[in-house]
């Protein structure tokens, strides 16, 4: 037998899976065989590092080595030149995007060192479907300690003296909302875990669930002592399978373990936890709808009050947090809330995780303390814009938030700043959009998201949102009429006032939040038929201009035969023909085709 | 499980199966220049290893660094303990290893007439 002197993570979760981690994993420990060395380097599969742009990543210790984008082929030489020499493969390092710097340790990479990692803290550095590695990281003893230690009223106290607040989108403070379903009348009562995360562009719920699931099956149990309940359910959407395997693993391990089931601790407490399978409807995150689906009924809201505190799940009282939520319950019950609540704003505490997706140059999650601007999270941790662009918005908050133009960059964000901003902080989704992003087709994207997503249940979210984007539609077109911007707003306003539910109330928020900071752009669109940013192919135009030396080249690339012209000679593009897909331009050697 | 106990010396025996991935006491670092694996440097870390495991040594990590330019006194063996000075051990061979680990890494006695240098931070 051989000291194990070096660990080797290598990142299992989604975003590098579909990278191919499992076949960089499967060479590594065929060359580690070949070079006999399997003995003393250990290989772990570890959940999600929250950088999925660099990935498959890969963590060697004891030193610490981050190596982005590693494929197979490189196994060899990873495994000689460090894993047997102790070198380090320069060449699989990764580079900071502005200075081009050379980073070994992940430690010291602008997109870790900014970041304030909590809930994260174990995804990417433990083995999710290991309990013993959650153990070893301290796993469990929050549990341990709110049963021998605390009584159910003094859980909720601290809860609510942390000041933490559901991370799902509203906000809603979570000890208040323990406290409810406590002191509802009833023996039997339900913990349900929303991890029916579908807003566009946003998978931190995902990456807690395959990176460290034990931490939210330890939340969910702390919550059901707390409570008074017995039994949780997990709603997990089925398009994450492999979050639902490995909660699948991690519950028979707590079972297993003694840690869920039967007289936990011997407290004489009881708490069992099944998972339920979404087919991936939106409104499923809604949490009335969400507890119907769980019943086997359709998924559509029904109005509240009665709310899920007094009748929840089969009529009971039901307390339901999503899965961030619950991750940041072990921490609060094992420093205390004093500790919790001293990072972040004056009502926004603790720390948010955000996923940065669209045109920035990192990719990924970052958890940063509430309190932070916009401008340090896309620049600073995120790296900017790529390829020169320009800043131009942020969506955040997903299909129910709204955007934040330049001069917000420096707004502190907490869940009021957000909401007073036309935005909201939902469940954290940040959409980064440059110069090249149209706002009107942008509102049109997610409108057509909520649409294709509405139950249909109420009028004013069916209906409403089907008129919104067909004005939407028609103006990015090039048939937007006079009015249609007033017609929007009333639209909007009627909605949020009237629909049933979260889904049909936020709706019009990216129409709304683009009118206020961008109405320019709606205006350009209808009245001179102009797309300012150049993105809507209906309204863009391509020229030749005298650059033109006649190759001939366009000629050749134009898929519909609408260009012309006699070799040597200036081209021209037919307009009638033209349907607008910038295959000449790409092809022009001259730089002689500029869009209009 | 049944107890907040079991738990705890669960933890704690699991610890440090992990404490590589965070910081370790003492390092003892092998040269693995060309000349030190030449001079067989490799059957010294593969001793050191077996070593440590014999005498189920927690908390030291086994790292390599390249050529230091003593190529004649390879293989070279440094050994940091937490705190103490930078140790450099030269012509190190398997059969030393026993002692080495046992005096200088466990016991924390220098092995002083193997020793070519030491580094003071």
């Amino acid at each position: 037998m051989k000291h194990i002197r070096s660990h080797v993570l290598v990142c299992g979760g989604t975003g590098c899976s579909s990278s191919g981690s499992k076949k960089v994993m499967e060479a590594l420990k065929q060359e580690l065989e070949l070079k006999g060395l399997e003995s003393e380097v250990k290989v772990v599969e570890t959940g999600c590092h929250g950088f999925c742009e660099m990935g498959p990543i890969m963590i060697i210790y004891p030193e610490g080595t981050f190596y982005c984008r590693v494929q197979p082929e490189d196994a060899p030489e990873i495994v000689d030149v460090h894993i047997y020499k102790g070198r380090i493969v320069n060449r699989l390092l990764y580079r900071e995007p502005i200075s081009h710097e050379m980073i070994p340790n992940f430690e010291h990479m602008q997109f870790y060192k900014k970041q304030l990692r909590r809930i994260l803290v174990n995804c990417g550095h433990i083995n999710p479907e290991i309990i013993e590695e959650y153990i070893a990281v301290g796993g469990y003893t929050a549990l341990g300690k709110a049963l021998t230690e605390m009584k159910p009223e003094e859980i909720i106290e601290e809860m609510k003296k942390s000041g933490l607040r559901g991370r799902g989108g509203a906000g809603f403070p979570t000890g208040m909302k323990w406290g409810f379903a406590r002191n509802a009348p009833g023996t039997q009562k339900y913990v349900v875990c929303n991890a029916d995360e579908g807003d566009p562009g946003a998978f931190m719920d995902r990456s807690v669930l395959e990176g460290d699931p034990h931490r939210v099956l330890e939340g969910m149990a702390i919550c059901g002592y707390a409570m008074g309940a017995s039994e949780g359910y997990i709603y997990c959407r089925a398009e994450y399978p492999l979050a639902i395997k490995r909660l699948h693993i991690a519950i028979k391990q707590a079972l297993d373990m003694g840690l869920l089931g039967d007289n936990i601790f011997g407290s004489g407490f009881n708490f069992h936890i099944k998972i339920k399978e979404g087919a991936g409807a939106f409104v499923c995150g809604e949490e009335t709808a969400l507890l119907a689906s769980i019943e086997g009924r359709r998924g559509t809201p029904r109005p509240r009050p009665p709310f899920p505190a007094n009748s929840g799940l089969w009529g009971k009282p039901t307390n339901i947090n999503n899965v961030e939520t619950f991750a940041n319950v072990p921490n609060i019950i094992n420093d205390g809330a004093e500790a919790y609540a001293s990072v972040g704003t004056a009502k926004s505490k603790g720390t948010k995780v955000f996923a940065l997706t669209g045109k920035i140059n990192n990719t990924g999650l970052a958890e940063v303390p509430m309190g932070i601007t916009m401008r340090e999270i896309i620049y600073e941790i995120g790296g900017g814009i790529p390829n020169g662009k320009k800043f131009k918005a942020v969506q955040i908050g997903g299909p129910s938030g709204g955007c934040l133009p330049e001069e917000m960059l420096d707004l502190q964000i907490d869940y009021e700043s957000l909401t007073n901003a036309g935005a909201m902080m939902g469940s954290g989704g940040l959409v980064v959009l440059d110069e090249t992003t149209c706002m009107v087709d942008m509102a049109k994207f997610f409108l057509n998201f909520t649409q294709k997503e509405s139950c249909g249940k109420c009028t004013p979210c069916r209906e409403g949102t089907m008129r919104m984007l067909e004005i939407l539609t028609r103006i990015t077109e090039g048939q937007g009429r006079e009015g249609d911007i007033e017609l929007l707003e009333s639209l909007a306003k009627n909605i949020k006032a009237s629909a049933l539910c979260g889904l049909g109330q936020t709706a019009p928020n990216p129409v709304l939040s683009t009118l206020r900071y961008f109405r320019h752009e709606y205006e350009a669109h209808i009245r001179d038929k102009k797309c300012p940013a150049g993105a809507c192919a209906k309204l863009a135009g391509y020229k030749i201009t005298e650059l033109c030396k006649g190759c001939g080249l366009c000629k050749k690339a134009c898929p519909v035969e609408a260009i012309s012209g006699e070799i040597k000679g200036q081209h021209v593009i037919n307009q009638e023909k033209c349907i607008k897909c910038g295959a000449c331009m790409a092809k022009c050697p001259f730089k002689a085709i500029i869009k209009s | 499980m049944k107890t907040v106990e079991d738990l705890k010396r669960l933890r704690e025996q699991l610890q440090s199966d992990n404490r590589i991935r965070h910081s370790a006491g003492t390092q003892i670092i092998v040269g693995m220049g060309t000349c030190g694996i030449a001079a067989g440097a490799r059957e010294v870390l593969s001793a050191i290893l077996d070593e440590i495991a014999k005498n189920k040594i927690r908390d030291v990590n086994v790292t390599q660094t390249g050529c230091i330019g003593m190529c004649e006194q390879e293989v070279l063996v440094d050994i940091v303990r937490a705190g103490e000075p930078r140790i450099s051990y030269g012509r190190v061979t398997p059969d030393f290893i026993p002692t080495l680990i046992a005096e200088h890494v466990v016991n924390g006695r220098i092995v002083e007439e193997r020793v070519i240098g030491k580094i003071t931070k």
